[in-house]
């Protein structure tokens, strides 16, 4: 047992964590804290906003499938990071947000605790309903044991974002620390393993499907179970579609790939999943926006479904096989005992009727008349970049283009704010992901819109030597409500429009940044290609017309039988 | 829909600062109606046991308890059989009691409850109550007509019958 501070017990705690960097902006109640990391190996980067410090965090935590770390100050500081919180909850993404707190005992009583001292904010009762887990620490011996916890459970079961609130007192004073590895948490045991009856019935169904199809959620990306995935799906000759959150699980250039399920699904994968007699749904919570209406949703289909938190299961479907388990290992187990009782199957009726819708309906996408479209773009950029490359995004109609049109090979390629939709998360989170993955180029799909949102970040990207690639898709307008006013409100357009300003490349370049505005396929291919090369982060500016809409689109209230191909 | 009824949820939690709060608020965050909660020290120190009684239907019921067994310092979570179990609730009723007519039949009243008087003063008494929620409903309403200056009742509390309990798994 050593003595020694709390800040120091805090960055101690961490390195056992194996933490290399984090996200944040300092301030007056994390002095002691940021003092002991001017002598670690930790890397701080200066975020310009406390919310893109937390969805950078999320960003690298997406990209590594490791804990990504964000830290804010007290009151102010501690509040602008709730949005990642939120964020990273409903997306199940594991971070650990450190905020400094007034102090808990003072000479000072007025700055402490309770007293609505200067930079106070409750931020425990603030973040309660969208955390995991969060813990304020109420003396300097219990932060070792705080940050254990905080990062078992962050990373554990399904994971989730954690927060450790520290007031200024336990970071300054010094006592015996200690850093045993003993965790005893009674109410917190995950069920990794699966029922082996269970993946008995699932066998069972799956061998006596004649139409089986699988539904693969964000899940079997956090499960990093891809390659048993791909397993069930050959061995079984069955099509996948993903959810929004499950895109890049599995390969799309893939003949057995279906594309996404859901609202802005393909007409393909909301075609083929009503006609299925047996689903295999994996690491998927059934979401609106993937199912339409329930009624509507496999009307015919048992499901076989996989997931690792229990209240997920039977909470907006009905299942006929739950199993309560990580994907992972029984993905794998389900596909050890298939492939004792059968042998890879090739033209079952099924696998013939797949391939044909499949190229009817490859056949008769619509990328739109004009010479440069989102959807044309989107198709180029694939070609322009390498399979690891990595994709974040924006929220709205970039988004859903994105997912539409790019096409994701690799797992944890896919970077993008399906929960909570959060406007602004791509640009911090691909910072994140190209910290996580250095060696892999990282593109943030964005919108004007949303791009303004966190656009201060390209001053982190630039002076903290983070260059990523920003598309911004820019209609002038926010698209996704502008499309729905056109739809569903006469197009009455209201709160939508945001004018032609700023010039992004301009803003790019004040930053230090590139930033280029281009008006073909053509110049955007040469702006791309030179985007890969450079080393600091480039904007390229893509006038696109404001009118164009998302297709295919299930209408609000419908199920995916009712997904229209356009207007 | 699908029929809705009381239901009677044991918990033990971790007894400590918190957990009441974060209980209540996944009851709100969710929607789910909580119409009854108490909390007291357990069996073993430093856990507590809360039981809540909510209202919903089947499948409400099955996602309170998974979600409350979700939160890290809930460690068990069962639903109370309701053939098999012992509930209670303990009231405190303050009553006018200004002369020697209402005085004695008040405490004729209570005897037949086996209310205990527990203060009393020149104007009013004070009697304690213990039993099941239909019981202190129905002695409120008999102390009605003698004028009930305050009540205070401590909600429902309940195991199950018999040597079972719940266990907490290590």
């Amino acid at each position: 047992m050593a003595k020694m501070t709390g800040a120091k017990a805090l960055i101690e705690s961490l390195k056992q964590e194996k933490v290399e960097v984090m996200f944040g902006i300092s301030g007056g109640a994390l002095l002691p804290i940021h003092d002991v990391l001017c002598d670690s190996e930790i890397r701080h980067i200066l975020a310009r906003h406390e919310q893109g410090a937390a969805h950078a965090a999320d960003g690298y935590a997406r990209a590594s499938g490791r804990a990504g770390v964000c830290m804010a100050t007290s009151g102010p500081g501690a509040t602008n990071i709730v949005t990642g919180l939120a964020n990273a909850y409903l997306d199940s993404s594991p971070i650990v947000a450190l905020t400094g707190q007034v102090n808990t005992h003072s000479a000072n009583t007025s700055y402490m605790i309770g007293r609505d001292a200067f930079q106070e904010a409750d931020i425990i009762g603030i973040t309660t309903p969208i955390t995991k887990y969060n813990v304020q620490v109420k003396s300097a011996a219990e932060i070792p044991k705080a940050v254990k916890t905080s990062f078992y459970i962050a990373t554990t079961g399904r994971p989730g974002p954690t927060l450790i609130d520290l007031p200024k007192d336990t970071q300054t004073a010094k006592v015996e620390m200690d850093f045993s590895d003993n965790l005893q948490l009674r109410g917190y045991k995950p069920n990794t393993e699966p029922h082996p009856l269970q993946i008995k019935k699932a066998v069972g169904l799956l061998l006596k499907a004649e139409r089986p199809m699988i539904l693969a959620g964000g899940g079997v990306n956090l499960s990093n179970a891809s390659p048993e995935l791909m397993q069930i799906a050959e061995l079984l000759m069955m099509p996948v579609a993903t959810t929004f959150m499950g895109k890049s699980c599995f390969p799309e250039n893939n003949p057995l790939s279906m594309g996404n399920i859901g609202m802005h699904g393909t007409m393909l994968a909301n075609k083929m999943i009503l006609e299925a007699d047996v689903l295999l749904a994996v690491g998927t919570r059934f979401q609106d926006r993937s199912t339409g209406t329930l009624d509507d949703f496999c009307p015919d289909a048992k499901i076989i479904h996989i997931d690792i938190d229990a209240a997920e299961i039977g909470k907006n479907v009905d299942v006929e096989v739950p199993i309560v388990a990580d994907a992972k290992p029984t993905l794998n187990l389900i596909y050890q005992q298939l492939v004792k009782k059968i042998k890879k199957r090739d033209d079952t009726a099924w696998a013939k009727r797949v391939k044909e819708v499949k190229e009817k309906y490859l056949s008769e996408i619509d990328l739109g008349t004009a010479e440069l479209t989102s959807a044309k773009l989107l198709k180029e950029l694939r070609k322009l970049l390498p399979e690891n490359a990595i994709i974040a995004t924006e929220v709205g109609q970039n988004q859903m283009w994105a997912a539409l049109h790019f096409q994701t090979i690799k797992p944890r390629t896919f970077i993008s704010s399906g929960g909570l939709g959060t406007m602004g998360f791509g640009f911090p989170a691909s910072i994140g992901a190209k910290v996580a993955c250095p060696q892999c180029p990282v593109v943030d799909i964005a919108g004007d819109g949303s791009f303004r949102m966190t656009e201060q970040e390209l001053g982190t990207s630039v002076t903290e030597d983070i260059p990523v690639i920003v598309i911004v898709l820019n209609n002038s307008m926010l698209g996704m409500v502008a499309q729905w006013q056109r739809l569903f409100y006469k197009s009455r357009y209201s709160g939508v429009k945001l004018g032609s300003v700023p010039d992004f490349a301009k803003l790019a370049q004040a930053y230090g940044a590139e930033g280029v505005r281009i008006g073909s396929i053509n110049e955007f291919s040469g702006a791309v290609k030179k985007a890969l090369k450079c080393e600091v982060t480039t904007v390229i500016d893509v006038p696109i017309c404001p009118e164009d809409d998302v297709f295919p689109m299930v209408p609000p209230g419908k199920g995916l039988k009712d997904t229209i191909a356009g207007m | 829909m699908a029929q809705e009824h009381n239901h009677i949820i044991s918990t033990i939690v971790e007894h400590k600062p918190g957990v009441l709060y974060n209980v209540s608020n996944l009851f709100r965050c969710r929607g789910f109606n909580i119409d009854n909660i108490t909390v007291g020290p357990a069996e073993e120190v430093g856990l507590a046991r809360m039981t809540i009684m909510v209202r919903g239907d089947d499948r409400t019921i099955e996602q309170v308890i998974k979600q409350l067994n979700k939160l890290i310092d809930v460690i068990k979570v069962t639903r109370l059989n309701p053939e098999s179990i012992v509930t209670r609730e303990l009231a405190l009723i303050k009553v006018n009691a200004t002369n020697t007519k209402a005085r004695s039949d008040i405490i004729n009243y209570a005897d037949i409850f086996r209310a205990r008087v527990v203060d009393v003063s020149t104007e009013s008494l004070m009697m304690e109550l213990t039993g099941t929620s239909d019981k202190i409903d129905a002695f409120i309403n008999l102390m009605k007509p003698f004028g009930v200056k305050e009540v205070a009742r401590t909600g429902i509390t309940a195991l199950s019958r018999g040597a079972k309990s719940v266990k907490i798994d290590e």
